[in-house]
């Protein structure tokens, strides 16, 4: 009798043990699975040796041959003989590095991560669903697959990610499904449209509608013209002011009286936000040293590995293209061919807003617009949660846009109103896809706008240089046609007034092309100046990157690409050069005062020997930064703080709020609400210094080289699902948010790019990463400290599928 | 080692290994508990035989695989799990696992024969 409980416990024992190893606890990975050398994720570990030089590949779904070549940084050169080859090649080596990557952003975007992760994003899921963000993805879908062109190139392209999962088996999983304990599934074209969707949403996704409305209601349009003006009063906009149109502008649509009465008072002025943002300038053959343009790009997007960009050279049949692509949409992005050059950056028009919706009876299916009711569409969401049973989520849809809450809850994101309807370019149709696809084989000016009028979101600054000697840039995308300050706040969604009314002609977006100053670029600063006919937005990215930009552009003459190269990397932040001096002067202004005595006295001698350069070991910016928003914080938190008002509120820009402090020093913002005492601006100066010099002080000890500027920042490229031990931490770089070279805490140049044009094109770049999207490559972070000391790699640039370069050493076959 | 867990160690590692090329990785606990249930006599070196079998093999492929890869992944998985970034003590902590699974299913292999068939079994002269 005991023998048999003996071996039946041993077999339970035994049993149990096998059958929890094998199984998902919580976060925690099947170990078992996880650790077993032959099919966990040691399986994963790349033998630094093991990239064959020389490979054929059987790919069913080919229709001729494709050439491969691997460069030395493992960029693939595809050769193919045809459009559906190229793209076919495209996807597979592109899932060949990247599908883990590319395949979480599309289960991200279509509200499909509680399906792989658990009930823990479940918020998120039901949050982008209600954002319509499936919805806009399948409208653009159709309208990309009803073009032969395009069909083909996303069709083939999806095909070719399809080939390489099939390929695999459990064992050689990319590290995170092994991880995370599920399994790549079939790649759709929809994914791609998802895709292009979440960066539309990273980009454009964010509305300050609500927090500007609360602002109106608060304390009404007299202060919020006065805080929140149209434009600012330093800009120095993309397209310089005094351009003359070439075009004849349509009628904006007339503004609503029951605006008119809203907002009746004087006249208007502008804001930042900074962080996200982006580069791009190109100089013209007058300026350089050959004689020819050069361009130059760095979009800023959060810092993350597996990299955001995956380099890639596109060879058929009227295509050779070089840059780079954003893994999971076939063509090239950001790139060049040899004749032409391009790049990107963020357009901060308003192409979001929010219609307050008045529903006929608790059932809400039916809603009052144009003197009627109209019904509302109920749209069922099934979200899957891993371990749980599927939930079921309702979208309520007007002709606006999805009500994305529809009750009272608590909003994912605090900005959103509740029982208002989103209207979004996100959700109409454009064929991006034929855009960059005619862009990387565009070879002249009128390729480039033939290119550009199928683009709709996210709008974006398109620079452009080609080596006939044009240079131009077009704030492009489709653009609402607006009455002045439309969507600054909430919109009345029962008044077709309110409602957009039609597009800017493609035609009559911002643009200049080759301007008297030789120079072309943007850094998400206004598009244009006052005098451009059409309101696009009241707010944009902050000035000081912009005019820094325009500022060294204007001196530059017999340009080299080191010259923008070094320009990118520029660290010197023209907020601290407006500020500090008037800071100082504040701080200095109080005759006895502890800021005067021992340790602080080093601190403030620190801060007037201080050339406003943030550069890696400078303790300037360290000071500066905690100081400058202290005191910001100081000035607004009482009035502006959900913590002081109850409510949300959108705080006054960084313009405004310069102006306030260099101008306004009596103004009764100053002033502390919440305090009997009266509290002046040299108060607060002195106060927010304190308060800089004791946070470093606590943290970092002493006053002393510790202070510096990288401790004090620390940047961080973290893994896409914060693995700790899959990231880059504590980089020692300088720069920050509002400065040229715009890496800061979490965010950076994402890939920079400077290109030469001329009979021979010649290019260079790099991105904080590498080619390879796995952990166990040495290909996965290897161009990082290429990117953090400012220095690009030239780039392998081959004309055809033969020629000899000393950087290629692997060529690749693939057979159909 | 006692020389009488000699083929049953052998059997699981042999068997085992190359059950593991083709079927999912806990196909070396079927293996050690039939191994065991075949050839064990004694609970205890039935068990030391199955951790070992199992145990050698993944900690002789784990390391093989660390060096190839010069510790870069396990130095990450090591970081995450968290074992301090010792890519090494991972090898070592996937020997041990895998040894307690193949252990295990040959102490039930062999205590569920010793409970079919209880009678001694003829053992080698030791």
């Amino acid at each position: 009798m005991i023998k048999w409980i003996k071996a039946v416990l041993a077999l339970a024992i035994s049993g149990a043990l096998t059958w929890v190893l094998n199984t998902k606890q919580g976060d925690v990975p099947p170990f078992g699975k996880f650790l077993s050398p032959f099919e966990g994720f040691w399986q994963n570990g790349e033998a630094t040796d093991a990239f064959p030089a020389q490979q054929n590949l059987t790919l069913p779904g080919l229709q001729a041959p494709v050439q491969v070549r691997f460069d030395d940084r493992r960029v693939p050169h595809v050769f193919a003989q045809n459009d559906h080859d190229l793209y076919f090649a495209q996807g597979y080596l592109t899932a060949r590095d990247r599908l883990w990557q590319m395949d979480f952003v599309t289960h991200v975007a279509a509200g499909r991560l509680a399906e792989i992760v658990g009930p823990s994003r479940l918020e998120t899921d039901r949050f982008f669903r209600r954002m319509g963000m499936v919805y806009g993805a399948q409208k653009s879908l159709d309208m990309v697959m009803a073009n032969p062109v395009t069909h083909n190139v996303l069709q083939s392209y999806s095909d070719g990610i399809n080939a390489y999962i099939s390929s695999l088996s459990a064992k050689e999983y990319p590290f995170e499904y092994k991880l995370l304990n599920y399994a790549p599934e079939r790649w759709e074209p929809l994914k791609c449209a998802l895709l292009l969707k979440y960066m539309a949403f990273d980009l454009s996704g964010r509305s300050d509608d609500l927090r500007m409305s609360n602002a109106l209601n608060k304390y009404g349009p007299a202060v919020v013209k006065d805080l929140f003006p149209d434009y600012p009063q330093r800009e120095d906009p993309i397209v310089p002011v005094g351009t003359p149109l070439d075009f004849k502008p349509l009628p904006a649509p007339p503004t609503p009286p029951s605006f008119q009465a809203a907002m009746s008072e004087k006249v208007p002025a502008r804001e930042p936000d900074p962080e996200l943002g982006s580069n791009n300038f190109a100089v013209s053959g007058e300026k350089s040293a050959s004689g020819f343009p050069i361009l130059a790009n760095d979009p800023h997007l959060q810092l993350n590995l597996p990299s955001i960009w995956y380099q890639i050279q596109l060879t058929a049949p009227g295509v050779n293209v070089y840059g780079v692509t954003i893994p999971g949409a076939p063509t090239v992005i950001i790139g060049f061919n040899q004749q032409v050059a391009w790049g990107v950056t963020n357009v901060a028009a308003d192409v979001m807003d929010w219609y307050q919706i008045k529903f006929r009876d608790h059932t809400r299916r039916e809603y009052w617009h144009d003197g009627r009711w109209k019904p509302i569409r109920r749209v069922v969401e099934r979200i899957k949660v891993r371990g749980q049973p599927d939930r079921l989520d309702t979208v309520l849809y007007t002709h606006h846009g999805p009500i994305v809450y529809d009750r009272d809850e608590k909003p994912f994101l605090s900005e959103t109103p509740i029982r208002h309807a989103m209207r979004w370019t996100a959700h109409d149709a454009a064929n991006e896809v034929l855009a960059f696809y005619l862009l990387n084989r565009a070879s002249n000016y009128q390729d480039y706008t033939a290119a550009l009028a199928n683009y709709g979101s996210p709008a974006q600054n398109f620079i452009f240089a080609d080596n006939q000697k044009d240079i131009t840039i077009w704030p492009n995308g489709k653009f609402p046609l607006k009455w002045r300050d439309q969507g600054k706040f909430i919109l009345d969604g029962t008044d077709p007034a309110y409602d957009w009314q039609g597009w800017i002609p493609q035609v009559q977006n911002p643009h200049v092309k080759n301007p008297a100053r030789g120079f072309v670029s943007s850094a998400n600063q206004s598009s244009t100046g006052p005098d451009y006919p059409y309101y696009l937005n009241w707010t944009f990215g902050s000035y000081e990157r912009g005019h820094r930009i325009n500022e060294r552009l204007a001196r530059m003459t017999r340009a080299t690409p080191d010259s923008l190269r070094v320009l990118q990397n520029d660290n010197l932040n023209l907020n601290a050069q407006l500020m500090l001096p008037r800071m100082l002067a504040l701080l200095d202004s109080q005759p006895q005062n502890v800021a005067k005595r021992g340790a602080r006295q080093q601190v403030r001698t620190e801060m007037h020997r201080w050339k406003y350069f943030y550069e890696a070991n400078a303790i300037g910016p360290s000071i500066f930064e905690l100081w400058y928003s202290n005191l910001v914080r100081r000035i607004w938190e009482d009035d502006f703080s959900k913590k002081g008002t109850g409510i949300e509120l959108r705080w006054p820009g960084r313009d405004r709020t310069n102006t306030l402090i260099l101008q306004e020093p009596d103004s009764k913002w100053i002033d502390d609400r919440r305090t009997p005492a009266k509290e002046t601006l040299p108060d607060l100066v002195r106060l927010s210094f304190e308060f800089a010099a004791d946070s470093l002080q606590r943290k970092f000890g002493e006053f002393g080289p510790k202070w510096r500027w990288a401790n004090q920042k620390s940047t961080d490229i973290l893994h896409l699902a914060q693995l700790p031990g899959f990231g880059r931490m504590d980089l020692d770089v300088g720069g920050g948010a509002g400065i040229v070279n715009a890496t800061s805490e979490r965010n950076g140049p994402s890939w920079r790019m400077v290109v030469a044009l001329g009979p021979q094109v010649q290019a260079y770049g790099v991105y904080p990463g590498g080619q390879s999207g796995n952990p166990g490559s040495p290909f996965y972070d290897n161009m990082i400290e290429t990117w953090r000391v400012g220095q690009l790699y030239p780039l392998v640039f081959l004309h055809n599928a033969t020629e000899q370069n000393k950087r290629v050493q692997a060529t690749w076959t693939l057979n159909k | 080692m006692n020389r009488g867990i000699w083929p049953l160690f052998l059997v699981i590692l042999v068997a085992g290994a190359v059950a593991q090329v083709f079927l999912p990785w806990w196909s070396v606990a079927v293996v050690a508990f039939a191994a065991a249930l075949w050839l064990g006599t004694h609970g205890g070196w039935a068990f030391l035989a199955g951790f070992e079998g199992v145990g050698f093999v993944w900690f002789a492929l784990a390391a093989w695989l660390n060096v190839q890869n010069q510790g870069l992944l396990s130095h990450r998985v090591a970081q995450l799990l968290p074992l301090g970034g010792n890519g090494w003590a991972l090898v070592v902590v996937t020997a041990i696992l895998g040894g307690l699974v193949g252990g295990l299913a040959a102490l039930a292999g062999c205590w569920v024969r010793q409970a079919v068939s209880p009678k001694p079994v003829a053992q080698p002269v030791s």
